[in-house]
């Protein structure tokens, strides 16, 4: 799904955000990508979404190199990639149903498929009733599902979470943990940045620790490893 | 592309121009003030190349007034001194009544007002053919030699001078124009601008969802060439209406003559409409680019 072979990445020459990173991420896998502050997690994912480009090496996504891609085809890597921030970023004048429809939208989906396809993953996210509620009257987790309802709605084969969890509770972060292992479950392979050491601990998935731009750990059924 | 896409795409060029009223207003203000400024400098430019046109008709003639009470004998012999003159081609005598009537005639409708004259102003003359049009200076300048002559009426000069006072007027306007275009541009660019702000937040989401770059810029573009047509038929209408008093003014305080060298309202319209248009939306979507490929990176 995602490899990356020798990749460099510094911002303004002094800034080494990652340093000869050799990774391989299979179709499928849940992986959380973990590390302190700086250690170039949101580079990673970056790089895989190509808001950047690495100073040297080769980055593969679905057997395509990302690196050599066109900037007109960047647009449709992207559809194929879900996005889900810590900060939601929903549209605020838009609500539930209009913020994910958007999503479709720009992909220019039939309003059929759209009227078939938006219920569906507000039910996956459990979200159904609140469809005509605006983004402010909704909880912090509310927000977060609406977001992976967003991310998923196209039905991506990657989605990539950076903190999802990052500005809620524990028990709101782990109703967001339960919709992202069934967004998995369903065979979208999911790459999360987390620094939420109880969920990695608890998950049992495969954790990629980065520290200065380097993979320090590549564990498969890894544990956060790192104190609070 | 899809309609319902395009739909989007107007739909967010046109909500765009209204939630941004305030600096919509000051492009659309600026696009009607350039282009009636524009439309002045057409009217001014097109009436006075328009007389200068018809008065090339008479190109290769000059024609000499006589003196009034003049004696046949008098008369015929001027006639005689001037087809002696080196490039004089011919020479047809205009009797003072035979141009009244011509003038009757070209005032058409209105020439009935000329046949209650007490006395006939117009004075006798010569028309002269010439063998070319190189040869009317040396032509005049021995007609001045000739006694009898009251005027001599050299059309050459009167075309020169049109000619230069429309190109004169033609190259302060394209300056002026040029000048009013660059600030429209700028003034759209910052319209843009502040939409691209306000819609900032939306536009990222749309990236990260893979939004084609069309359709980020589209909307954007949209919202500059409906600033630019608004501006543009504001003008249009406005220069239509001025232009359509003006005429009619010279129509009435100033003799027939004036309607037969200046260009008709309807055809001053057409004439203004495609070409406003054409500017509005073109300067409305060269502002939107320029905003684009300054504050949007896609
Ligand atoms: N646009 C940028 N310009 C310059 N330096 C940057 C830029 N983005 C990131 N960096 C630097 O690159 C390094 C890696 O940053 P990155 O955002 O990938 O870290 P992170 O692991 O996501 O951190 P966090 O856990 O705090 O989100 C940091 O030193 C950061 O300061
Ligand atoms: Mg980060």
């Amino acid at each position: 799904m995602i490899e990356m072979q020798n990749v460099c990445k510094t911002y303004k020459k002094e800034v080494r955000a990652l340093f000869n990173i050799d990774i391989k991420i299979e179709k499928g896998e849940f992986v959380f990508l973990v590390g302190p502050s700086g250690a170039g997690k949101t580079t990673f994912s970056k790089l895989v979404l190509k808001e950047e480009n690495p100073d040297s090496g080769k980055i593969y996504f679905g057997g395509e190199d990302v690196t050599r891609l066109p900037r007109r085809k960047i647009p449709y890597l992207r559809r194929d990639i879900g996005v889900v921030f810590q900060d939601f970023r929903l549209l605020p004048n838009k609500n539930v149903y209009e913020n994910i429809a958007f999503a479709m939208n720009i992909v220019e989906a039939s309003a059929k498929e759209i009227r078939r396809r938006v219920p569906m993953v507000l039910a996956m996210v459990g979200l159904s009733s609140r469809a005509g509620n605006l983004p402010h009257e909704l909880s912090g987790g509310e927000k977060q599902r609406v977001s992976i309802a967003r991310a998923i709605v196209n039905n991506p084969s990657l989605l990539i979470a950076d903190e999802p969890t990052g500005n809620l509770d524990p028990e709101t972060a782990w109703e967001i943990m339960k919709v992202l292992r069934q967004v998995n479950r369903r065979g979208t392979t999911v790459l999360m940045s987390t620094h939420a050491k109880d969920i990695v601990d608890i998950m049992q998935k495969r954790v990629i620790a980065l520290e200065n731009g380097k993979i320090a750990r590549d564990e498969i059924k890894g544990a956060y490893g790192y104190e609070d | 592309m899809k309609i319902k896409s395009l739909r989007y795409i107007v739909n967010q060029g046109f909500t765009s121009v209204w939630k941004n009223r305030t600096m919509s207003l000051a492009s659309v203000a600026s696009v009607t003030a350039t282009l009636v400024v524009l439309g002045l400098i057409i009217i001014l430019v097109l009436n006075i190349n328009n007389m200068a046109k018809l008065a090339q008709v008479q190109f290769e003639t000059i024609q000499v007034f006589l003196k009034d009470e003049l004696p046949l004998e008098d008369i015929s012999d001027i006639g005689k001194q001037i087809d002696d003159i080196d490039g004089v081609k011919s020479t047809m005598y205009e009797s003072k009544e035979k141009a009244l009537q011509n003038l009757i005639n070209r005032w058409g409708e209105q020439g009935h007002l000329l046949e209650y004259l007490e006395e006939n102003p117009l004075p006798n003359s010569y028309i002269i053919y010439l063998d070319s049009i190189e040869g009317a200076h040396g032509v005049v300048y021995e007609l001045e030699k000739i006694a009898g002559i009251d005027d001599i009426k050299y059309y050459k000069e009167i075309v020169d001078v049109l000619i230069r006072i429309a190109s004169f007027i033609r190259n302060i306007g394209l300056a002026l124009i040029l000048a009013l275009i660059v600030i429209t541009i700028f003034i759209i660019v910052n319209t843009i601008k502040i939409t691209l702000n306000a819609r900032r937040q939306e536009i990222t989401i749309m990236k990260h969802v893979g939004a084609t770059d069309w359709f980020i810029r589209c909307p954007l573009i949209i919202e500059g060439i409906v600033l630019g047509l608004i501006g543009a038929l504001l003008s249009v209408a406005i220069v239509h209406y001025g232009y359509y008093h003006f005429y009619n003014m010279m129509l009435t305080r100033f003799t027939v003559m004036f309607s037969i060298y200046m260009i008709s309202v309807e055809e001053m319209l057409s004439r203004i409409l495609i070409m406003f248009t054409i500017i509005g939306a073109g300067v409305g979507a060269l502002g939107s680019i320029l905003a684009i490929r300054r504050y949007l990176r896609v």
